[in-house]
C-alpha cells in the first residue's frame, strides 16, 4: 500500500511536468537569450524598445496585420511606448496627434453630405486597418488571412518568445534553391531547402544533405505548428520540426532606420516588435503589476495579525 | 432550526419589536454567533467560508462585467478586451472573475475530498451532501456556460462539444441539442441564451448554498473524529469568534494564493486559443475544457468501444453523467458505520489512491488520447512503404536506423511507377493515455464500489470516546514524544 502512495504521488508529479510541454511539433520558442525586461513580478517594458517596436509595426508589419482593439491615444496612455506625463489625456499629446496623423483612415462616421471620407486619424481613432475586409485580406495574401495583431502574443503559446522566435526562425536566403522542372510538358517551379545546411535547427540537424520542398506561396519555419513529413525529401521520422505559413521573411538588416540610432538587426527589430506587441496585448501589465504588490503586502499583513488574533481567542480551547 | 436553544435576549426596544414580528436578529445570532461548533475542526474544514468567499467575488465582478459585456457574435471578444483596457480596473474584475471559477473549483474539490475523508456524507447528514452536489453541478453549468462568453476558439469549439454530447441521446438527442442551441447550429441566440442563463445560475446557487447552510445547522458539523458532539460545554465552542477567527485566517491565506494568479499569472490557467476570436470554420488541433472539468473529459473519451445497442459516444456521456451521478447516492454506497477515514485504515488507502486516480485523470483529460503515457518507453517508429500489385493493396515495414531508411528507399525505387509507392511513418504501438483513461475509469467507480465491500466486514481503529476527550489525549501524545497529532 505503501509503494502504491509513493507510486501515485511520482505519477501525479509526472502529470504536472507532462502538462508543461503539450504543443505540438513546432521548435520550442525560447525568445532572446537575455530574456525579457518585462518578466518576473517587477519586470517592466523598456519602453525605447517598445517606441522602436512600433516604427516597425508600423514601417513593416501594418501593411498586412491590423490591430483592431487598438487605438492611436493608446500608444500616449500611461504605461503607453509614448506616455507622456504632461498629458494625462493622450488625446492632447501632441506626439501622439502626430503619430495618429501619419495614417490615413476612412471616417468611421459619415460626413455632412452623408460620405465615409478618408482623413488622417486623430488619437480616438482605432489603428488603421489594412485592408476593408477579411475577403480583401485574403485576395491580396494568396488565400491566407494575415491575423490581427492585437493579442497575438496572448493568442500563442510562448508568447512574444514564439514572436521574436518565429521572426528571426526563417532559413536565410541564400539556402533557398531554386528548382525548375519540366512535368507533362508544363513548367513547374519549386523552392527547396537544403536542411544540413539550416543551422538554426540545432540538434534536429540531419548530416546528410536532404531537401524541404516549400509548397508555392508558403515558407518554412522552425516555430510555426504544423507538419513538414509530407515535404520532407530524407527519413520521414525525421522531418525537420515546424510547418509552413503564408508569411515570407519580412526582416533584412536595416529594414526600418531607428531614429535613436540602434543598428537595425533582424534580432534588434524581431525583438523590438515583439516587446510592442506584447505590450499591445497586456498594456495593463505594469498597473497589474504594481496593485498586485500593494495586494500581497496587505493580504500578508492582514494574515500575520488574523494569525495572532487565532492563537490568542483560542489560547485557552484545548484543540 | 439550528438545533440549539437560543441565547439571545433583544437589548433594546426596537429589538424586542423586531423579535416578536421577523426574529432575524435572533437567526443571525444562533447561526453565525452562538452556533455550537466542535473544538477540533482542522484546517480542511475552511473550505466552506472559502466557498461563501468564491461565490460572492464572483457574483459581484460578474455583475459589474456584465453592465460591460456585450453578449454578441460580432461584439462579444472585443468588448471582453475593452473590459481589461479602457475600463477603470476592468482588467482587475475580468482577471479575478475568470481566476476566480478556477479558485473556486479548487476549494470545491478540497471541500469534497474532505467530506469524504471524514464521512460528511453519512447520516443524518445525507441531505446536507446531496444539497453539496447539487451545487457542484450547478458550478460546472455556469463555469460552462460563462467559458462560451469571451467567445474565442476554444469557447466556441468547446461549447460545440459539449452541446454535442446531449446529441448522443437516442430519439430525442438531436431535437434537445437544437432546443438548447436555439437554432442548428452555434450562434448569436445560442451566445445571448447562454449569457442570461450565466447570469441566473450563480443566484440558484447561491439559494442552495442556504439550504446547505440550513442542512449543516440542524445535525451540526462534523469533526475529524467522526464521532458526535456528546456535551456542548465540553466537546463545542460558539462559532464566534473561534471560528470566524481561524476561517478569517484560513480565507486570507487562500486569496493570498488567489492573487498571485491574478497578479502575476493571470492567464496561465487558460488556453493561448482562446484569445483567438471564434471561427467556426477553423477547428483548434487540440479541444481541452477548462481543468476542472479534465477528469471528465477523460472520462468521456476513455470509452472508445461499443457496447451491444449503445455507440461509444453515448456509453461515453453515460460514464460520464455517472461519474457525477455516484456521488448523489453515495451515502448509501458506503456501508460503514464508522465515518471518519483516520479509524478505517483500509478504506483510508483506497481515499488516498481515489485522490491520485482523479489526479491522473485531469492529466488525461489534457493530453491527447492517442499519445503514449511515457514516450522513454515507445519503441522506435518504423517506416511502412504502402503500395498496390495489380489493383490490390499491399505493404511493406522497415525498421531500425538509417539503414531502414536507405531499404525502404531502394525498395521503393525497384517498384514499378503503376504500385504508385508511398511511404508512412507508423509509431510503434504504446501505452496511450486512452488505455490509461480507461484503466483509471475503471479504478474511480471501483473505489465507490470498494467503499461497499470494505463497509461489510472491515476492521476499524477504537473510537474515540469523546471530541473532548481525543482532544486531549492527542495533545499528551504532542507534548509527549512529539508524534504528530493527525
Amino acid at each position: 500500500m505503501k509503494t502504491f502512495r509513493i507510486l501515485a504521488a511520482g505519477l501525479t508529479a509526472l502529470a504536472f511536468t507532462g502538462l508543461a510541454h503539450a504543443a505540438g511539433g513546432a521548435k520550442h520558442a525560447d525568445g532572446p537569450e537575455a530574456g525579457w525586461p518585462f518578466e518576473g513580478i517587477t519586470g517592466k517594458y523598456d519602453q525605447a524598445s517598445v517606441q522602436r517596436g512600433y516604427q516597425v509595426y508600423k514601417e513593416v508589419c501594418s501593411s498586412c496585420h491590423g490591430m483592431k482593439l487598438l487605438s492611436y491615444r493608446n500608444l500616449g496612455e500611461k504605461g503607453g511606448p509614448f506616455y507622456d506625463p504632461a498629458y494625462p489625456n493622450p488625446n492632447d499629446n501632441p506626439f501622439v496627434k502626430a503619430l495618429a496623423a501619419q495614417n490615413e483612415i476612412v471616417s468611421p462616421t459619415p460626413n455632412d453630405v452623408g460620405e465615409f471620407e478618408l482623413r488622417p486619424a486623430t488619437p480616438a481613432d482605432r489603428f488603421r486597418s489594412p485592408f476593408a475586409n477579411d475577403a480583401a485580406a485574403r485576395a491580396a495574401n494568396g488565400g491566407a488571412l494575415p491575423p490581427d495583431l492585437s493579442v497575438i502574443t496572448k493568442a500563442r503559446h510562448g508568447g512574444a518568445s514564439y514572436v521574436y522566435n518565429l521572426l528571426t526562425g526563417y532559413p536565410d536566403f541564400s539556402l533557398y534553391e531554386d528548382r525548375v522542372s519540366e512535368v507533362d510538358g508544363e513548367t513547374v517551379y519549386e523552392t527547396v531547402i537544403d536542411m544540413s545546411k539550416f543551422d538554426k535547427l540545432g540538434k534536429y540537424k540531419p548530416e546528410q544533405t536532404s531537401y524541404l520542398l516549400q509548397p508555392a506561396g508558403q515558407y518554412y519555419n522552425p516555430y510555426m505548428p504544423g507538419d513538414t513529413r509530407p515535404n520532407y525529401g530524407g527519413d520521414p521520422r525525421h522531418a525537420p520540426p515546424g510547418g509552413f505559413l503564408a508569411m515570407g521573411p519580412q526582416l533584412t538588416d536595416g529594414r526600418v532606420e531607428y531614429s535613436d540610432g540602434t543598428e537595425a538587426t533582424i534580432s534588434q527589430m524581431a525583438y523590438d516588435v515583439a516587446q510592442f506587441l506584447a505590450w499591445a496585448g497586456d498594456p495593463k501589465m505594469q498597473a497589474r503589476k504594481e496593485v498586485g504588490l500593494a495586494t500581497m503586502v496587505y493580504l500578508g499583513l492582514l494574515a500575520i495579525l488574523l494569525w495572532f488574533s487565532y492563537k490568542r481567542i483560542w489560547r485557552k480551547v484545548e484543540h | 432550526m439550528s438545533g440549539h436553544e437560543s441565547t439571545y435576549t433583544p437589548n433594546s426596544a426596537f429589538e424586542r419589536w423586531l423579535d416578536k414580528r421577523l426574529p432575524i436578529i435572533r437567526f443571525a445570532n444562533d447561526t453565525m454567533i452562538t452556533f455550537p461548533t466542535p473544538k477540533n475542526l482542522n484546517y480542511w474544514y475552511i473550505f466552506g467560508g472559502v466557498l461563501a468567499v468564491c461565490l460572492a467575488v464572483q457574483i459581484i465582478t460578474g455583475v459589474i462585467l456584465a453592465m460591460h459585456y456585450e453578449a454578441s457574435v460580432d461584439g462579444a471578444f472585443a468588448s471582453v478586451e475593452r473590459i481589461m483596457r479602457d475600463v477603470p480596473f476592468g482588467w482587475l474584475l475580468r482577471y479575478i472573475h475568470s481566476n476566480g471559477a478556477s479558485m473556486f473549483f479548487l476549494a470545491v474539490y478540497l471541500h469534497m475530498f474532505r467530506g469524504l475523508y471524514y464521512g460528511s456524507y453519512k447520516a443524518p447528514r445525507e441531505v446536507l451532501w446531496i444539497i453539496g452536489c447539487v451545487i457542484y453541478l450547478l458550478m460546472m453549468a455556469t463555469a460552462f456556460l460563462g467559458y462560451m462568453l469571451p467567445w474565442g476558439q476554444m469557447s466556441y469549439h468547446g461549447s460545440n462539444v459539449i452541446t454535442g454530447l446531449f446529441g448522443a441521446i437516442p430519439l430525442v438527442g438531436e431535437s434537445l441539442q437544437t432546443w438548447l442551441m436555439g437554432g442548428p447550429s452555434i450562434g448569436n441566440q445560442t451566445l445571448q441564451r447562454f449569457f442570461s442563463l450565466h447570469y441566473l445560475l450563480p443566484f440558484a446557487i447561491a439559494g442552495a448554498v442556504i439550504l446547505h447552510i440550513w442542512a449543516l445547522h440542524v445535525p451540526g458539523n462534523t469533526n475529524p473524529t467522526g464521532v458526535e458532539v456528546q456535551d456542548i460545554e465540553k466537546d463545542t465552542v460558539p462559532f464566534h469568534p473561534y471560528y470566524t477567527v481561524k476561517d478569517a485566517f484560513g480565507i486570507v491565506v487562500f486569496l493570498i494564493m488567489f492573487a498571485v494568479f491574478v497578479f502575476y499569472a493571470p492567464d496561465v490557467l487558460g488556453h493561448a486559443d482562446n484569445y483567438v476570436e471564434a471561427n467556426p470554420l477553423v477547428t483548434p488541433a487540440h479541444i481541452v475544457p477548462e481543468w476542472y472539468l479534465l477528469p471528465f473529459y477523460a472520462i468521456l473519451r476513455a470509452i472508445t468501444f461499443d457496447l451491444g445497442p449503445i455507440d461509444a459516444k453515448l456509453l461515453g456521456v453515460i460514464f460520464m453523467f455517472a461519474s457525477i451521478a455516484v456521488l448523489f447516492v453515495l451515502p448509501w454506497f458506503d456501508t460503514s458505520k464508522v465515518r471518519s477515514m483516520r479509524y478505517r485504515p483500509v478504506a483510508r488507502q483506497f481515499f488516498f489512491g481515489f485522490v491520485a486516480v482523479c489526479l491522473l485523470l485531469g492529466w488525461c483529460g489534457a493530453a491527447n488520447p492517442d499519445d503514449p503515457v511515457i514516450p522513454a518507453l515507445q519503441g522506435e517508429p518504423s517506416l511502412v512503404v504502402n503500395y498496390t500489385v495489380d489493383g490490390a493493396p499491399a505493404s511493406s515495414s522497415y525498421v531500425g536506423g538509417h539503414e531502414a531508411y536507405d531499404a525502404a528507399k531502394a525498395f521503393m525505387a525497384s517498384l514499378p511507377a503503376a504500385a504508385a509507392p508511398s511511404l508512412e511513418v507508423r509509431p510503434a504501438p504504446a501505452f496511450a493515455f486512452r488505455h490509461l483513461s480507461l484503466i483509471l475509469t475503471v479504478m474511480y467507480f471501483g473505489f465507490f464500489a470498494m467503499l461497499f465491500v470494505i463497509g461489510l466486514g472491515e476492521k476499524t481503529k477504537p473510537l474515540p470516546e469523546s471530541i473532548h476527550k481525543s482532544v486531549l489525549k492527542a495533545k499528551k501524545a504532542q507534548s509527549g514524544n512529539a508524534v504528530p497529532a493527525e
